[in-house]
């Protein structure tokens, strides 16, 4: 059938098993949104108050449920504020299909009016991208892209399409089923028994694992691996909710706000099983001194992050699951008494700098949120202290429970992607963020008002940048630069001017009720929370710093 | 630091020298020499890169080409199975007094002269760059006026051709 490219656009959509896009609707993407308006009834838009909130949305539909996300922008201004959230989805690999309307062909390379080369601007925080001019490109590249955004290391991929090839007509054909990314393939190479000895020699083994473990959906090699072996598990943040609490091993996140457990004992390794993670600088300190003497076996489906950032004594190229099922068949079961014990200290030097004040403290806060939240509700974060909470004092039991920009640390991020997540998951989530973060996407309130979106936000107040501030208060002996907001914003009124439901609380007991409150809404529902603005985030490494060097106490 | 000689074979697209060369520039690899031209087949360019650095970085830079989507294959040539070639063109100041000197040396070289006048004279090199660089290094001795250099083109000896190695 003759169909024009727009139509293509949404039918390609459709035919690749898209059931929400996230976007706004602009002058090079006004004939996508005609196509929209007409399949409307087998593709939901979900309209966004800012082209960010669209990226962002996208990238938490696909962190909640592993399929790709796709948001749509207009030429310009609607393609640059997409940016910021291809990059935030690039650095945490995540599947995320961005589309963008262009000027006519005939006019490309001429600054029309909002013609912007974002092939060129997103070319380094892209998997890839593509400009088509021809209406016959369309399907093609469009199957491409998802193609590509699912394979090997998930990323982001990019398709502007110029408006008169949306505007032309050919003949499409519509696929009987999505287009599957590329198999995976596991570690192909002849080291495994050599790897299983350097493993099977060690006496202070320490399974380490991330991003790649809920992307390879190796949760349960991954703990089977530290069974065999009898070593404990720590995760990177990304690799938070890839190994359930429940699991006595896991000894959390590491690194410069990591456990304080999980991040000494990985000093204290003899060998370190890293499992799909990039030993990014926040969680290696100082590269230099890094794990010295200590053996390195890493397992990662991209082969450029093999000895990256820090030399690997063995590299093994592969998806992670079946590398494991590989592996682990070699390795000798085993107990190591001695390293049981140490990290049985480590555990119990943790938990004597446990917080242990009343009130409102950021310990207590998360606690309550915890005790109230079902496995099945996924957390999203913005990025901050609040975030280095979340991530240590709540507990997870199912991959993909965690959703948080690691790798750009992107803030803002937070109401688009608890948007995304819960209308992926059709289902409820909760929202963490501090003041900084809420400022600059709290417009993305009215969506979720709209659009009736099941998102509980905890608000945690303090009226700083604290994670800037708690830097300034070590790095610069207290000269609190820009970090004091001095701002008078009301979030309560703000929330119930888009329409939200919201309230303050201003003790533990009455947070318990709110959040009881806020998780049986129907819509949004924001809960402030205050915080003292001295709290800190501990333990902590500080930049450039070393593993077995944290601060683990305010007046240190 | 090692000299390392890549051949990479890409598909012939708009802008694939931007992606591999945006690649460099924002993972901060040192290329000393980079050439690109049109192969056998419309389908295909063919890039080769000169890397100066350390096996781990070549390895990095090595596994980044591999990801970039519009790359069909990359091949590392190894010393003495390949052969490499690059031309140069220079400019000289034709002093009459240094006539008979500059002469002498094209004649050494092999060289070419490709234009004649009065008062310049421009000469063509061919060959591996140690050639090249020694040649321009006995010119600096009279007045050098421009250079142009191609950068380096390599091909590996015997029958081998990379489109086969990568299986297109």
């Amino acid at each position: 059938m003759k169909l024009s490219g727009s139509d293509i656009v949404v039918r390609t959509l459709v035919e690749q098993g898209v059931d929400v896009v996230f976007g706004y609707p602009g002058g090079t993407v006004i004939d996508i949104y005609d196509s929209l308006y007409k399949y409307s009834d087998e593709l939901r838009h979900v309209l966004v108050a800012h082209e960010q909130g669209a990226a962002h949305a996208a990238d938490g539909y696909a962190r909640a449920t592993g399929r790709p996300g796709v948001c749509i922008a207009t030429s310009g201004p609607g393609a640059t504020n997409l940016v910021t959230g291809i990059a935030t989805s690039f650095l945490d690999s995540t599947p995320l299909v961005a589309i963008t309307g262009n000027v006519p062909w005939s006019q490309i390379g001429t600054d029309s009016f909002q013609e912007i080369d974002i092939t060129g601007i997103t070319l380094p925080v892209t998997k890839h991208n593509y400009f088509i001019g021809d209406v016959r490109d369309i399907a093609p590249t469009l199957r491409e892209a998802f193609r590509l955004a699912r394979s090997g290391r998930p990323g982001p991929v990019l398709v502007d399409i110029a408006k008169d090839a949306q505007r032309a007509t050919c003949d499409f054909e519509p696929l009987e089923a999505p287009v599957e990314p590329d198999p995976v393939a596991p570690y192909e190479g002849d080291l495994l028994p050599e790897v299983a000895m350097c493993i099977n020699k060690s006496s202070r083994p320490y399974v380490y694992c991330g991003g790649g473990t809920i992307a390879s959906g190796a949760e349960e090699q991954v703990a089977r691996l530290a069974e065999v072996i009898d070593a404990p598990i720590a995760t990177s943040l990304m690799g938070v909710s890839a190994i359930s609490s429940d699991n006595p091993r896991l000894l959390g996140m590491e690194g410069m706000h990591g456990h304080y457990a999980a991040t000494k004992a990985m000093a204290a390794a003899d060998c370190i099983i890293a499992l799909g993670v990039r030993f990014n600088d926040r969680s290696t300190g100082d590269r230099h001194s890094f794990a010295q003497g200590t053996r390195i076996v890493h397992i990662d489906i991209d082969e450029s992050e093999l000895s990256k950032n820090i030399p690997d004594t063995y590299d093994l190229k592969g998806d992670l699951a079946l590398t494991l099922d590989r592996l682990i068949p070699l390795l000798e079961e085993t107990t190591h008494p001695d390293w049981d014990a140490t990290i049985a200290s480590l555990r119990e030097e943790e938990r004597a700098c446990e917080d242990a004040r009343e009130g409102l403290t950021p310990a207590n806060v998360m606690r309550e949120l915890d005790r109230r939240l079902t496995p099945d509700v996924p957390v999203v974060t913005d990025v901050g202290q609040h975030q280095m909470w979340a991530s240590q004092m709540l507990t997870f039991r199912r991959p993909r429970s965690f959703i948080t920009s690691g790798g750009l640390g992107t803030m803002g991020f937070g109401l688009g992607a608890a948007i995304g997540a819960s209308l992926g998951t059709h289902d409820r989530v909760v929202l963490v963020i501090g003041d900084g973060g809420f400022g600059m996407c709290m417009t993305e309130l009215a969506t979720a008002v709209t659009n009736r979106v099941p998102v509980t936000i905890l608000l945690l107040n303090n009226g700083v940048l604290g994670m800037v501030r708690q830097q300034q208060r070590f790095i610069c002996d207290g000269r609190y630069s820009n970090t004091d907001l001095d701002r008078r914003t009301d979030f309560v009124a703000v929330a119930r001017g888009f329409g939200a439901e919201a309230e303050r609380v201003s003790s533990v007991e009455e947070l318990g009720r709110a959040l009881g409150r806020a998780l049986a809404a129907e819509g949004p529902y924001l809960v402030e929370c205050p915080i003292d603005k001295d709290e800190l985030v501990l333990p902590m490494m500080l930049p450039g710093g070393t593993l077995d060097n944290l601060i683990t106490r305010g007046d240190e | 630091m090692q000299r390392y000689t890549l051949a990479i074979l890409v598909k012939n697209e708009f802008g694939v020298l931007n992606r591999v060369t945006s690649m460099f520039r924002r993972r901060m690899f040192n290329i000393s020499c980079l050439t690109v031209s049109e192969t056998e087949s419309p389908r295909f360019s063919r890039i080769t890169v000169i890397f100066d650095g350390e096996d781990q970085a070549k390895r990095q830079l090595v596994s980044q080409l591999h990801k970039l989507p519009d790359i069909v294959g990359v091949k590392e040539f190894e010393k003495g199975a390949s052969v490499s070639s690059e031309l140069m063109l220079i400019k000289m100041d034709y002093d009459a007094a240094d006539r008979h000197a500059v002469l002498d040396l094209v004649d050494a070289f092999d060289a070419k002269i490709l234009d004649y006048t009065r008062d310049a004279v421009v000469i063509q090199v061919t060959g591996d760059t140690p050639k090249i660089d020694a040649f321009i290094d006995l010119m600096r001795d009279y007045r050098i006026l421009e250079i142009c250099r191609t950068g380096v083109v390599s091909l590996e000896r015997g029958a081998t051709v990379m489109r086969k190695v990568t299986k297109l």
